[in-house]
Formats: C-alpha cells, structure tokens, sequence
C-alpha cells in the first residue's frame, strides 16, 4: 500500500498535495481499498468554500456511503468532474487520477499539521 | 462447466431471457378494448387536443407468450415454495392458500373503497375482529390497519407520538434508537421530523440501560425497539427499559418485526410498549409478494387512540362503521388499508386461534434454537444464549482462516438449494448470517440447511475457491452491481 | 398444529437438543411480570372446511361493486382484468418470493420490474421510473418531500382541485415539520394557470397537480408546468395510466415528477387496496427519487441480468439520511400492472381509453337529458365527470342501489340548492346498462 511521501494525509483517508497555495484533495489508496468498487462521487462546485473537519461530498460503492471530509479550509477553485462518469477512477488511480478538488489554501498551518506518509501508514496499520 | 456436448442447439435455456418488449410481433395482440357502442366522439376534442403524438412502446404479445414469459421469469425465482428460506427478520413462512382464494372472493375484491357503509358489512366486519384479535395478541387496544407496510406503520405510531407531545406543549426533538436497529428506523426518525440519538449494545446484544439513561431527557420523544431484538435476543430488562423512557415522559415503541417469536407468551403492551407496529406479511402468513404488498398496522395504548389516523371500521350500534377518532393525525393513505392483505391474515386468525398463535411462537422458537445448537460449533456465535425465533451467527472465523465471506457461503448455500440467511445484519456483528427458520418448516428441512451449512464450513477450510466462485447452479451468476450502479440502465430501450 | 409439521416426537428431540425440558424454558428472559399467564382471548381455530365457509359467507355480506352496475370512481376504477393477470399473479415463484436481494435466484422479480418500470416511463414520457410505491396518495406525498430535497426548499403548493385523501395524506405527512404545505383554490372545475403563479415565490419546492383532477376535469398542465418552471420549483403531475394510452403524457409536457394511482391497470378495487403508486422522474433527479429501482448489468458470464441498484438512496444503508423510510414496493402489483399493460399492448389501451372517454360523455349528456341534473362547468374531461343532481343525492342514490346500480359517488349535500355527483365509466359498462340506468333515474 504505497502512500507517497510527497504529500500529507488526514485521519480520515484524505490526501493533501500542495503547491503554492493551491491544495489538491482526493481518498487514500487505503481508503478506496476500504470501500471497494467507487460507483458514485458527489462533489461540491468551484467557488464554495470548504471548512477543515466539515464534510464536502460522499462517496459511493454499492452498498455503502461515506462522507468525504475536508482536511482544510479553502475556496475550491477546481473540481474533477471527469469522476462524474467514471467513478472507478478513484479505485484505479486514486493518488494522481482520482483527485477530487482543489482548493485555494487559506490557513497552511492546517496542512502542516497533517500526518506524513510514514504517519498514515502507522496509523492505518494500528487500525 | 459448459453443458454444450450434452444441450442440442436451439434446446430452451434456464437462465437469462428476452424481454417482454423483444417477443412477440407488431400486430399480435391479447385483449382488445370491446366493440363501441356509444356514438364515437372526437377524441382530440374531447380531451382538450392533449392526445399523444406516438403510442407508447408497450409489449405487443399473445396471451400464450405472455403465459410463457412469465412460466419462465418464475422459473428464475425462488420463493417459499422453492425451498427453505430462513432470512433472518423475515418471517419467511408458509402462505396458506386458503388465504389466497379469501382475498380473491368477489365479495371482497369487489368492493369499491366509496361504497355505501350498509353494502360492505362483512369487510368492516372483518377489519374489526382482525383489530381485535391483533389487540390481544399485542396487549395495547387501539388498533389502524391503514398502514401499508411495517416503515409505513413505523412512521405511523411515531406521528401519534409527535401529536401526543404536542398536544402536551411540546412536540420534543429526539427518537433514541439502538444501535442494532433496523435501517427503517432512524429513516422513520428523520422522516418525523426528529434526529436520531443512537445509543451502543451492551456486551449481551441487548440494550445498555446505562446508555439509555445517559441519552434519556425530556427532548427525547419516544425510544424505539425491536424485541425480541435483531439478534434474535429477548431484552430481559424490558420493563426496566420502559419504565425509564416514561420516566422523562417519552414513548416506547416496538419495532414488531419480530413478533412471530412471542405471541401468546408475553405482550408488547405487557412490556411497557405504547406502540407497535405488526408485519402481517410476516407474522400473520400473507406473502412476500416479491417486495411487497404487505401491511403494518399499529397498535397503541388506550391514551394514545385518539390520535390514529382515521378512518377506523368499528362496531356500531347495528352492525359496523367507519368513524375517525378525535384528535387523529388525519390520514396516512387513501382508503383504509392494503384491505385485501387484511382478509388473508384475518383467514390466518381463524384458522389457527388463540392456541394455535402461542403454538406457532413456541415451534419458531424451538426450531431456532435447535439450528443455533446444531451450528454453534463450526459456526461463531457471538451472543451464544437461547434465542427467540432467530439467531445470529458470525462468518468471521471461516474469513479468518480461508478468506471465505459470509457473501460467498450465502452464494454457495443457493448451490444446494437453499435460499440464503440475511447476511451483513445486524451491523454489530461481523460477517453476520442472521437465521429464522419459522415454525412451518419441517425438521427434515432444518436438518438439510444444518447439513449444507457444516459442509460448506468445510469447503471454506479445504477448498475455500469453491466457495467464493459460488453460485454455479443458479439462472445467473455473480451479478457486476458495481456496473449497474455506475452505468445506471433503468428501463429497456430497442437499440440497448 | 395446523401448518406447523413438527411431530411430538420430534418436539421432543428437538427439546433435548437444545437442552431444556419444556417450551417454556426458552422464553426465561421475559420477566414474570410482562409474561401472559393465560390463553389468548382468540376464538379457537377452525378446520378449513369450516373456514371456508365462514369466509365464503362474510364476503356475501358485502354487496360488491362488480355484482353491481357502477359508476363510482373518485380512484378507484372498475376495469376490466384480463384472466391472464391473475395466472402470473398465482405462480407462487412470485408471490411466495421475498425482495429480491439474492439476484441469482430472483431474475424472475428483477426483470418483471425492469419491465414495468420501462412501462411506466413509455405511459409518463419520463427518463426513469422506480419498482413502485404503496398507492398514489404515497407516491405524491414522496413526490412533494422529493421535489424539497432536489430544490432545498421547503414549501409545496398543492392543487385543490386534488383527491381530498391525498390532500390530507399530504397534511398528516407535513404535521412532521419536514415540508410546508399550502392548498391553491380553484373555481369552475379547474385550475387557472394565473392563481398558481400568483402564488409562487422562490420558498416553492413544487406545484402538485392532478389532471384528471378529483372531479374528473383535465388541467391546464402545459401552463401550470410553465408557471412552475418560471418560479424555479418542480412541476408534479397525477395522472390516470388508462388515460395515458391516448393522452400527450405529462413528461412531454415539461413535468419533473408523475405520479398515479396504478389500480385501473389490472388491480382489483379490493376496497381501495393493496394497489400501487407509480412514480417516474428525470434521470438527472435519480439520485433523489425515493423507493427501490432496478437496473440492468451482466453477470461474471457476461450475460444481460437485473440487480437492484442505487441502493445507497434506501434505508439499509443510508438510515437517518436516506430519501425515505420506504423499505419495500407493492411488487405484486406492479406485476399485475406490467401483465395487464402487456396483455392489451398499446392498442388495447388506447382502444379502452377511448371507449370510458366515449362512454362518459354519452352517459353525462344522457343524464343532462333527463332535466334532473345539470353541467357546473363545462371543461374538458376524461372519463369520470361531476354533475349537480337536483334533489336529494343521497335519496337518489340509495334509491338507485335497490335497483342494481351503484351510482357514483356523492361529493356534497346542500341543504338548499343541488346536490354534486360524481360519475366514472369504464369500459366494462354497456349501452345497455347506461341506457338502463338513465331510465331508472328518469323513473325516480
């Protein structure tokens, strides 16, 4: 379960990648192995604004639903609508493909304190 | 697997098959409107120039491919007379075919909902002893039978509730649930207009009385149980559970999913209960029908009758009526109830008494209990103590040692025969396999499902493949959900 | 014993299975006190034979409508039901089956579903259709909470031109606080388009209309849906399946929800239930619409199979969240509808459409010729028509039932001025019986 060290994670199964001020959020490769096949990603539009710990979609398989929350807090400047038609793409490719939005960081101090990749893989394998 | 030397080509084939639409040709017909024998009108004129452009694409069949295409889609399903079908909170018992010919009688099928009072005796007749008795049975007076489902009864008594309170001063903003309860629930919460406050399962499976009271105060509204509950468990401190709800002024309400296991033995009113909701389509023997039709009617406290919705058939002065109660919520439906489904349990009633319902919840409970003993040594089972009418056990050991799910047994089970139990129900129990066998199985049946299960328990150890590329036998295979799901083909279309 | 095959002896087996001596050991945890230490109060059981009779007898004290010449509609309609729906509805792999959850032994109920939801969405001129609800009066309140989440709004304004049950079903539902609801008067039989956009603001989740309305007179739906759009709310339509044989169906028109009473297509009244609701809507709302649907897929053999899908939506899975408590449809019903729709295919119903359309006009003007009753409004109807009776309605009726017929319904009494009827023809009803019947009343 490779989880890249180029970014940070949040305790719940989101990934954080950020460049400038611009954050790029989707699920855990761990995350997406947890919920089995991804049949359905609801997202908020471009312009809302979305608040660390507050929910900002939910993600679908079959027969489960799962908030997606958001690790920080920031406008959204961009959504993948392309998850719209093929949900499976958060299965296939959920570090780079399978993104979900970008925001525009408002506080960095939040990604900050995220957790690293060697973190995460700490914190999912003690369940 | 491939039977291709054996089947001759063009030989008819079990399993996937047209649709009705794919059948039949243009101008083949069944039933045709009759010769008019009214002066024709214009039909555009008449209704205002709203005609439709084209005819809808209905099926264009004889009535001997329809009789096929529906011998063939039944021949794809598996019913209660197929075999076994211990589905857990189910009641899946035997449909008594007198029941079928009762609803079916003219003199009941026949009427129309707006006839006058006086020409449909017989049918308030029978809506007010099936009232009755299901009054006794559940030990709490007042009885609509206009509910249309179980959630539908549910949503019922939870409105009785809100316009009780209200009618106190304050309508109150929580529902308390446990946490094995059945999703219809909290769904009937939110529909209620109120939140729902889940509280844990103590380490029994049965409610955590200390949970209780912590959640319990006077914004609470009602506390909603199934008991016996969803892991087959009659809560043994029921009465200290009620009388804590009416404590803060709140309702109880059972959840009577599971009632099969207790009639004539104890009574939700008994218990402390002001509210229930009855399956007939469970515990009174009126089918499944596939989904549906059934019917939940709601019986509640003395206190709380004025607010059922209404109209309720009742006994008049000469013969019977049908009379709203005072301050009632109003209606929760057209007309009065899924009648014809009434008629069927109210056959049900008369054919087996008073002594023969405490019978039937004395064979559920003996039959479960024997399963539960004859697998509870290759099967976990996590709250292991004498159930009621069902029991629930844990697939996790077999995930454990041959990665076999309780997905796949459920699948290999249809290889032998046997409708599966529910599976992943109640949520508190992992890889759960939840077992209602029902008084009306024969023991030979019991043994067999025991007998299929403890050799699947050993695949799952020896040859745990075969168990995960279950079903082989059944009309289709393992279904791709995630595709219906993505792809979302709701209807037919000709191109498709 | 009856239905229960377990013999003494292996009751007593069974028993020393489990370990205990007597039945009763199995229920110690109910406390003593919730125990009832005494027989139910229920009449003893009867042998078949004897309950065959007495059900045979109980039903004979009812008069039903079909042993009548009736005229009463008011939701309930009485079609005629080809033989052959009963057949398919008496294959116990039908009705003895449970919802179909196990797909691999469910094909049967999966595809019969996918069928008439296709059906559904032909007669409505909608996108997707779900597997049904439990009668009309349900299926429009689901449409008005529907109609909420899909809008975020939360204040229906309901036609009060529609079925007085439904209005008050919509009341009851609405006591909960999850939807306000707010009734649009109407004069002369129908809506005017204008009084609905006068009442529309941006807090309207949906205008709700019937056409047929409750007193058989067709809407002006075209500019009612218009009016809706216009205000940003949902346009939800009742209508009447028969008539949508022949009639331009409310999805061509614009509406965002359709929803009916389902029991003219191959239901008995049964005393107004079990029947269906039907419930069709966008495929871009899907994901709000309420009620199990099925979808098609394939299986690992790659042949075509149905599955119940966008289960996500139901309470199993998203319990407090999901878009209703809904857990089961009228299955059995639904498949009666895809059987009768199936057996008159679309020629059928157009033809049977066209003969209560027919046969409703020739009884109103006959009735209009006797001089006893007369028009309140003159507006396009389909086959089911008010007229004001000037006498005693309910005289007349009674009246009327000693002669074989059930005349309608009665809607309203006056004191002092007429009465209003309501009469529904179908297709069953002769010229003879028509004829038959105006002279009677002619007679009175």
């Amino acid at each position: 379960m490779a989880h890249p060290n180029d970014r940070k994670y949040s305790n719940e199964h989101e990934w954080v990648l950020v460049d400038g001020d611009v954050a790029t959020i989707g699920i855990t490769s761990f995350a997406q192995d947890q919920l089995g096949e991804v049949v359905y990603v609801d997202l908020p539009d471009a312009g809302d604004t979305i608040t660390a710990g507050d929910t900002f979609g939910e993600i679908e398989s079959v027969k489960s639903v799962s908030e997606l929350f958001a690790p920080v807090t920031g406008e959204i400047l961009e959504v993948n609508d392309g998850l719209a038609d093929t949900p499976e793409t958060v299965n296939k490719d959920p570090h780079d493909a399978g993104w979900m939005i970008k925001v525009k960081l408002d506080d960095a101090s939040e990604y900050d304190g995220l957790m690293s990749a060697e973190e995460y893989d700490d914190f999912v394998t003690q369940g | 697997m491939t039977s291709a030397h054996t089947t001759p080509t063009g030989a008819p084939k079990r399993g996937p098959r047209e649709l009705i639409f794919e059948l039949g040709a243009p101008e083949s017909s069944c039933v045709l409107a009759p010769e008019m024998d009214v002066p024709e009108i214009d039909l555009s004129a008449a209704l205002g120039g709203a005609i439709r452009s084209a005819a809808p694409a209905l099926a264009q069949v004889t009535e001997l491919e329809i009789m096929r295409h529906y011998a063939h889609l039944a021949e794809m399903n598996f019913g209660v007379d197929s075999g076994f079908y211990p589905l857990g909170s189910c009641t899946m018992k035997y449909n008594p075919r007198i029941n079928e010919d009762a609803a079916r009688l003219e003199g009941f099928a026949g009427l129309h909902p707006y006839q006058p009072v006086d020409t449909i005796q017989g049918a308030l007749q029978l809506m007010v002893e099936l009232s009755e008795s299901l009054a006794e049975v559940s030990g709490l007076p007042g009885v609509t039978l206009q509910p249309a489902a179980g959630a539908h009864g549910e949503l019922t008594a939870l409105m009785c509730f809100r316009a009780a309170h209200t009618a106190a001063g304050d309508p109150r903003k929580k529902v308390i649930i446990p946490n094995t309860a059945h999703g219809t629930n909290p769904a009937t919460v939110t529909m209620c207009g109120y939140e729902t406050v889940t509280i844990p399962s103590d380490e029994r499976g049965l409610v955590d009385l200390e949970a209780l009271k912590a959640a319990l105060d006077e914004d609470v509204a009602a506390f909603m149980l199934t008991n016996p509950n969803t892991l087959g468990l009659f809560d043994p401190q029921i009465l200290e559970i009620t009388a804590a709800v009416h404590s803060v002024g709140a309702y109880a309400y059972c959840d009577g999913a599971n009632l099969n296991a207790v009639m004539g033995k104890t009574r939700p009113g008994d218990q402390g209960f002001d509210a229930l909701h009855i399956n007939l389509h469970k515990t009174f023997s009126t089918p499944h029908g596939g989904g549906g039709p059934g019917s939940g009617p709601v019986c509640v406290t003395a206190d709380l009758a004025r607010f059922l919705p209404g109209p309720l058939p009742v006994r008049a002065e000469e013969g019977f009526s049908l009379e709203s109660p005072e301050e009632s919520i109003g209606r929760v439906r057209s007309f009065y109830g899924n009648f014809g489904v009434l008629v069927r349990a109210y056959a049900y009633v008369k054919a087996l008494g008073g002594e023969g319902l405490r019978e039937v919840s004395e064979q559920a409970v003996l039959s479960a209990n024997y399963m539960r003993v004859r697998l509870n040594d290759v099967f976990d089972v996590p709250f292991d103590r004498t159930c009621m009418h069902e029991f629930v056990m844990s697939g996790a050991r077999q995930k454990r040692e041959g990665g076999v799910r309780t997905l796949d047994m459920a699948k290999r089970l249809l290889d032998y025969g046997f409708h599966p139990p529910t599976v992943y129900f109640p949520l508190l129990v992992e890889e759960a396999l939840m077992i209602e066998p029902t008084e009306t199985e024969p023991l030979s049946a019991l043994d067999a499902f025991i007998g299929a299960m403890r050799a699947i328990a050993e695949e799952a150890a020896s040859d745990a493949d075969v168990v995960k590329g279950a079903p082989y036998t059944t009309p289709v295979k393992r279904l791709d959900e995630a595709r219906a799901a993505r792809e979302t083909i709701l209807r037919y279309r000709p191109e498709q | 014993m009856r239905y229960i095959p377990i013999t003494c002896e292996q009751r007593e087996a069974m028993l020393r299975a489990v370990g205990v001596e007597q039945v009763d050991d199995l229920f110690a945890d109910v406390p003593e006190a919730a125990r009832l230490n005494r027989p139910l109060d229920i009449e003893p059981g009867m042998s078949e034979i004897e309950l065959a009779g007495h059900l045979r007898r109980l039903s004979a004290e009812n008069t039903p409508a079909t042993w009548l010449v009736s005229f009463a509609g008011a939701g309930i309609y009485d079609h005629y039901i080809p033989s052959v729906v009963d057949h398919v509805l008496r294959k116990p792999e039908f009705f003895t089956a449970y919802t179909p959850y196990q797909p691999e032994v469910s094909q049967g109920t999966l595809q019969a579903i996918f069928e008439y939801q296709t059906m559904i969405c032909e007669l409505t001129g909608m996108e997707v259709a779900n597997a049904s609800m439990y009668d009309g009066a349900t299926a429009f309140v689901e449409a008005a909470l529907m109609a909420c989440r899909v809008t975020k709004r939360g204040r229906v304004l309901v036609a009060g031109s529609v079925h007085p049950e439904w209005i008050e079903t919509l009341d009851t539902y609405a006591e909960s606080g999850m939807l306000e609801v707010d009734v649009i008067d109407f004069d002369g039989g129908r809506l005017a388009a204008v009084d609905v956009a006068a009442a529309l603001d941006d807090t309207v989740a949906a205008v709700l209309i019937a056409s047929p309305n409750f007193i058989g007179v067709l809407e002006d739906v075209e500019g009612i849906i218009a009016a809706a759009h216009e205000a940003g709310a949902l346009a939800v339509v009742a209508a009447n399946p028969i008539l949508l044989g022949v009639m331009t169906p409310p999805g061509e028109m614009g509406a965002d929800i359709v929803v009916g009473e389902g029991q003219p297509l191959g239901n008995a009244m049964s005393l107004g239930g079990p029947d269906l609701g039907f419930f069709a809507c966008r495929e871009k709302n899907v994901r709000q619409m309420p009620g199990r649907v099925v979808g098609q897929t394939v299986d690992t053999d790659g042949e075509r199979a149905f599955v119940l899908t966008l289960s996500t939506r139901e309470q199993h899975i998203r319990r407090e969240k999901a878009t209703s408590n809904i857990c089961s449809n009228h299955a059995l019903n639904a498949l009666a509808a895809a059987v009768y729709l199936s057996a008159v295919g679309s020629e059928g119903l157009a033809g049977i459409a066209r003969a209560c359309v027919a046969k409703a006009h020739y009884l109103r003007d006959q009735l209009i010729a006797t001089g006893k009753f007369s028009a309140v409004w003159d507006e396009a109807f389909g086959y089911e028509f008010a007229l004001a009776y000037d006498g005693d309605a309910m005289d007349l009726h009674h009246d009327l039932l000693e002669k074989g017929f059930l005349a309608g319904v009665v809607l309203e009494t006056a004191e002092d001025g007429p009465d209003l009827m309501l009469f529904a023809v179908t297709e069953k009803r002769t010229r003879a019986e028509i004829d038959a019947f105006v002279k009677e009343v002619q007679a009175l």
